[in-house]
């Protein structure tokens, strides 16, 4: 425990003694390693460490936050008295506390903790992998490979006696590589990450990732520009989440929702997606990378379904959020770390699979673009407007997937783009690890769904 | 309610200054071995109100060290969020192991003093520690209040928000380098949601400072109402081609992304655009592209730059024609040349990598008005979206979301919305038909004006 639970009591009536509704401890011990191989050397391994609490004083509508690197109990109790200034000033009174431990299990189990794996070994993994990426072909010109592991462990205890904790172990691994023509460069990269050991790679070869980035690199030597304007798109199986992500996973958080912000307002129990779509977010999924066993707020992960066959169920909330409207949280509340504040985020974001067979989705489809990898997006939750990068797509002409097509980003409306979907495939498979961010905050984020169609997307190619 | 008194210097009692601490710690190195010691320490603040009251106050003081070990010719990082002596003595033990593990690469090493002498930059304000929560307070809600008054058509403000930071920093080597510094940074800034019928359109609007008395919130306020409220009834625009004139904002964001292309460490591992292009013409002759942190009206000034070395003025374009990289102590001696003072980093949690710091297009003679009356039919962007989703540095492939407002017969015409701009890096450069006169400095490592840029495909319908 990152903090004695008599410690924790006196903190937390330190937090509450001139007032307010409720006050919250959060402390996080984070420590973590990375090596970076690029042109050939390993460049940098980096270790770190960051060790601290937040705390959370809640008063009337105010929310007073501080946070140190002090985690003594003289360090926490003045931390908890510049949060409880910043809340202001109330009633007074004395508080006890009498915690209940959340009991959640783990998402996954670790198997080999990252840091008792040696060094050495983890170098080796960067060198495997420029070699792999470099025999692809002569005119892979630069590779870089990335290897980063962290461990995450949290404490949560709030004046309603919540306590809980978690031990959050994530290792990644990535490899991007660059090839050279006389069409000019082209990238191409291929990233994994698990809330799991070391023992990731026991079942990922560094050498298939490394060879995919390659080849989609050397591909997108002879891709042509991208078609500009509306058209078809499909979607393969595991690369399109972050398309649900953008279109319609941050307007269904609920402190969105209560600024307005979000044009799935008011829309629960309404159709808002074709009924093809089955949407849910899933913070119990391991060992995928958004997995967690409590969220920041210290409430047990869930599976929650989001849009059932089309029509809308529910938001995802964080703590503050689910107060205001007098129900039960949804294991929603997370932050970046001890400096920041929880807020609603999501965690693991997929569609469930269809009942179609992904070729014949291509087959039946006689014009349009296939997208095999997406980069990252971004949403304006009001509009609904949302963007999102493809790195690896093609051309499909009559049925068929043919040319290579040169990077650009699509957009799309959420709430049109989700009506129309109008297949989606059997096949079902989860994407890269992915960094949500949110006000500043990146927390690491899931997503997955099954080869799908979209009626019409607007592809922001150059083509004439 | 009284977070953020004056407090200068260190924490606590005894207090030993950044320089000091870094300066020790540098001077634990052994023989054959360098010791940089790169130690921060900030002070921040953030004040959200929502409908008139404080939704969330945030304040609280961070510190931490990042030690970078060089021995024979291997290169080793640990970083810590704490100053305490056995956490920093922990970070070294494992910088130093950390390096055994490193290629061996006889370019690397630390930073030496160069005699170039930093210019004086007074970046920092007392005044922002004197001013008490209670006024930050108040400028978030008199903020959000202007906002909502400036136009019946706005429904919600997503944020309106008050922030500042102060920062001090050091960095000494065990080579000859000991140099401190800090700055101080305040903002306001408001979201504004504006409704009519069914239609929403959202806006930002925000004043940057060293210190309060150079806020202007009535601007913030008036910026977010009119980019909320002249995006009313956008619609998606015809898929074309034509001249788009990018507000100074864009311009900023452009020039980022082309600076980063310009450093030498992309250069020498092949994944620059312009790897071997210097003394080439890489745009139109109206074109000189400056990074220039010495100025000291660039949000992003400095005096010294990540590894300790004197900031300078660098001009990377000059009239159209490529004329220098950007370098740090590395990637300057692998290239055989000497360090541009372009060493940045991310805070104490990374060693310093290269880049540039504040870019920024020498003006030309144009306002943004005569732009839109030399362009005659176009589009004024006003917002991108997807920067790092769609624009790639190495192809040079540029494909951003976009809204803004058609220009027709020389003036704005109507909004529209949900529809990409797209072309390359390269081209780009070389269709600059304008550059304006309007130079804005904004909170990032570039300035902005307005520039028009021709041939560009909008796809929409």
């Amino acid at each position: 425990m990152l903090i004695d639970e008599a410690v924790i009591e006196g903190v937390l009536g330190a937090a509450l003694r001139r007032g307010g509704d409720f006050a919250e401890v959060f402390a996080e011990d984070r420590r973590g390693t990375g090596a970076r191989l690029d042109d050939g050397r390993v460049e940098d391994l980096a270790s770190g460490r960051e060790r601290g609490a937040g705390i959370r004083v809640v008063s009337g509508e105010t929310t007073g936050f501080a946070h140190t690197s002090d985690l003594s109990e003289a360090g926490l109790r003045t931390a908890a008295e510049a949060a409880a200034a910043a809340a202001r000033q109330g009633g007074g009174g004395v508080r006890t506390v009498a915690f209940r431990r959340v009991h959640a299990p783990a998402p996954t189990d670790v198997a080999v903790l990252p840091e008792t794996v040696a060094k050495a070994e983890k170098v080796a993994l960067l060198r495997r992998a420029d070699e792999a990426a470099r025999r692809a072909g002569g005119s892979i010109r630069q590779v870089s490979a990335l290897y980063g592991d962290s461990r995450r462990r949290i404490l949560v205890a709030n004046s309603e006696g919540v306590l809980a904790s978690d031990d959050q172990v994530k290792t990644r691994f990535a490899v991007s590589a660059v090839a050279s023509g006389d069409t000019g460069m082209q990238t191409g990269r291929e990233s994994v990450g698990a809330t799991i050991g070391f023992e990731m790679f026991d079942s990922v070869s560094v050498e298939d990732l490394a060879a995919a980035a390659s080849t989609r690199a050397l591909t997108k030597l002879r891709a042509r520009p991208a078609p500009s304007g509306r058209v078809p798109v499909v979607i393969k199986q595991g690369s399109g989440g972050v398309l649900f992500h953008e279109a319609c996973g941050h307007g269904l958080e609920a402190d969105l929702v209560a600024k307005d912000s979000s044009v799935f307002k008011g829309k629960v129990g309404e159709l808002v997606a074709s009924p093809l779509v089955t949407l849910v977010d899933d913070g119990t999924m391991g060992p995928e990378w958004g997995a967690i066993a409590v969220d920041d707020e210290g409430h047990r992960a869930q599976r929650n379904v989001l849009i059932e066959n089309g029509v809308l169920t529910d938001y995802m909330w964080d703590w503050l959020r689910a107060r205001k409207e007098g129900r039960p949280g949804s294991g929603n509340g997370r932050r970046e770390s001890y400096q920041h504040l929880p807020m609603v985020r999501m965690t693991n974001t997929y569609v469930l699979a269809g009942g179609e067979d992904p070729d014949e989705i291509i087959r039946q489809t006689p014009y349009g673009v296939y997208v095999a990898q997406l980069g990252g997006g971004q949403v304006n939750t009001a509009t609904g407007d949302f963007v999102f990068g493809m790195t690896e797509a093609y051309l499909i002409e009559d049925g068929r997937i043919t040319e290579p097509l040169r990077d650009a980003n699509l957009i799309g409306n959420g709430p049109e783009v989700l009506r129309n979907i109008d297949v989606v495939g059997n096949d079902f498979a989860m994407g890269s690890p992915g960094t949500c961010g949110k006000d500043g905050q990146g927390v690491p984020v899931g997503d997955g769904q099954p080869t799908l169609r979209v009626t019409g997307l607007t592809v922001g190619g150059t083509a004439r | 309610m009284t977070l953020t008194e004056g407090r200068t210097g260190s924490a606590g009692a005894g207090p030993e200054s950044l320089l000091d601490l870094a300066t020790r710690v540098a001077g634990w190195a052994r023989d054959g071995e360098q010791i940089e010691a790169f130690v921060a320490r900030g002070r921040d603040t953030e004040v959200r109100v929502f409908e008139g009251e404080v939704e969330s106050l945030s304040s609280a003081e961070s510190a931490g060290i990042g030690i970078r070990v060089v021995t024979r010719h291997r290169q080793g990082f640990a970083y810590a969020g704490s100053l305490d002596d056995d956490v920093i003595a922990e970070t070294l033990a494992d910088a130093r192991d950390n390096a055994g593990f490193a290629t061996e690469d006889e370019h690397l090493g630390l930073a030496g003093p160069d005699g170039v002498v930093p210019v004086a930059l007074d970046l920092w304000r007392d005044e922002l520690a004197a001013y008490p929560t209670e006024a930050k307070i108040e400028q978030a809600i008199a903020l959000e209040r202007a906002v909502r008054a400036g136009d019946r058509r706005i429904r919600q403000l997503r944020a309106s928000e008050w922030g500042d930071a102060a920062v001090e920093s050091a960095v000494v080597t065990s080579t000859g380098i000991a140099a401190a510094s800090r700055r101080t940074a305040c903002y306001l800034s408001a979201e504004a949601i504006a409704g009519d019928g069914d239609d929403t359109q959202t806006g930002s609007g925000y004043s940057v400072g060293r210190g309060p008395s150079d806020l202007d919130l009535d601007r913030a306020a008036a910026d977010s109402v009119l980019r909320a409220t002249r995006l009313l009834g956008a619609v998606k625009p015809r898929s074309t081609h034509l001249t788009a004139v990018l507000e100074p904002r864009i311009t900023a964001t452009l020039l980022s992304i082309l600076a980063g292309t310009l450093d030498g460490e992309s250069v020498l591992k092949g994944r620059s655009l312009f790897a071997e292009r210097v003394g080439e013409e890489v745009a139109v002759p109206g074109l000189t592209l400056v990074d220039d942190p010495t100025d000291p009206d660039a949000y992003s000034a400095a005096t010294h730059d990540a590894e300790g070395l004197a900031t300078r003025r660098n001009v990377l374009i000059d009239a159209g024609v490529l004329a220098m990289f950007l370098y740090n102590t590395y990637s300057a001696r692998r290239a055989g040349t000497a360090s541009t003072g372009s060493a940045v980093r991310a805070g104490y949690r990374s060693g310093p990598g290269t880049g540039a710091r504040a870019v920024s297009l020498v003006p030309g003679t144009a306002s943004p008005e005569q732009i839109y009356a030399q362009v005659g039919e176009g589009l004024l962007v006003q917002s991108v979206s997807g920067i790092h989703s769609g624009v790639n540095p190495v192809s040079g492939d540029f494909s951003v979301g976009a809204e803004g407002v058609l220009i027709k017969d020389g003036a704005l015409a109507g909004p529209v919305r949900e529809f990409t701009i797209a072309s390359t890096l390269q081209r780009m450069l070389s269709d600059v038909v304008a550059v304006g006169n309007d130079l804005e400095r904004l909170p990032s490592s570039a300035s902005g004006l307005t520039i028009a840029i021709a041939d560009i495909s909008m796809s929409g319908q």
